[in-house]
């Protein structure tokens, strides 16, 4: 078994309208910087997981994506993995 | 006949709808911790308000997994009835129970205030007691209520006349002034306002006893 780091970003889909994401934009102008035109708010999870290889890894991060991490009727995600992976001895 | 009051660690309208179902309409009502899996011996299953969980990831999203959820979709299968109210509208469409998402309130304050509805569907025998159109009031407690689904869903919703309430006075940006849903079924009901707090004449306002009434038929 090797242990994997991963990171999973949640998103809103661009069709739902992010409250919070404008009324951060809106700061921006105050602290005084023009031209942010677009600032929409996500989740980043990051998360160690145990699988034999990348491949099961990457299937057990994405069911939990699709079920528990994303509202998929509201969001999106994407999965990136970071590079060290540590094998496991028992 | 009995109804149960399914109760999640931070929940906090169980007892409110229980003196609602109980004290002021007289019928039998218990408590249903979210360990339970057996719902044999009650008609009807009553997800309360509150912060399931404390919310956290998404409004309904680790209630979605207590085990008396699972028993939950079975019954609702057999034509048992499920009104979720405020997170358990929440915790509902988590479940895939009913369509579509509530999403952070569009002005991001906490609304907490009384809301003319409008009944929109007599479809369901939820809403046998009133004709279409009829306008009620009751009280809406949520920071997360705005209702969300894609056009088709919300196509589909029209034409399986599943929109049980609207907004006289959208407050937090739901599309279509959606306030209330239910299943094409007709069985579950979701709905953000709060019957349970407008059933004791004490409290001034009484709109909710004759909707919490039909639990029971």
């Amino acid at each position: 078994m090797s242990l994997f780091k991963a990171r999973v970003f949640v998103h809103l889909r661009p069709s739902v309208l992010d409250p919070a994401g404008e009324a951060t934009r809106s700061a921006t102008k105050r602290l005084g910087i023009d031209g942010v035109t677009q600032l929409r708010i996500g989740k980043s999870i990051e998360l160690e997981i145990e699988a034999a290889n990348k491949e099961e890894a990457r299937t057990k991060i994405e069911l939990m994506s699709d079920r528990l991490l994303a509202n998929p009727v509201i969001e999106n995600w994407s999965l990136e993995f970071k590079d060290e992976q540590k094998t496991l001895t028992n | 006949m009995n109804i149960g009051i399914i109760v999640f660690p931070g929940s906090n309208c169980d007892r409110d709808v229980r003196w609602a179902t109980e004290g002021c309409l007289g019928i039998p009502t218990s408590f249903l911790w979210h360990e339970t899996t057996d719902l044999s011996g009650y008609d009807a299953i009553v997800i309360p308000g509150g912060f399931s969980y404390g919310d956290y990831l998404r409004c309904g999203a680790i209630a979605r997994f207590a085990p008396v959820l699972n028993s939950l979709i079975s019954f609702v299968d057999k034509g048992g009835k499920v009104l979720g109210i405020c997170n358990g509208f929440q915790i509902l469409t988590e479940l895939g129970l009913l369509q579509g998402a509530l999403t952070r309130n569009k002005n991001l304050h906490f609304i907490c205030d009384r809301a003319n509805l409008s009944i929109e569907s007599t479809k369901s025998s939820w809403m046998k007691n009133y004709k279409k159109h009829d306008s009620i009031s009751l009280p809406i407690a949520h920071g997360e209520g705005r209702y969300q689904c894609s056009n088709e869903v919300l196509k589909r919703l029209q034409d399986d006349d599943s929109i049980a309430l609207r907004y006289a006075h959208n407050p937090n940006g739901s599309i279509n002034d959606i306030a209330g849903i239910t299943n094409k079924k007709g069985n579950v009901l979701g709905m953000m306002p709060h019957p349970e707090r407008a059933c004791d004449d004490a409290l001034g306002n009484i709109d909710g006893k004759s909707l919490l009434s039909t639990l029971l038929s």
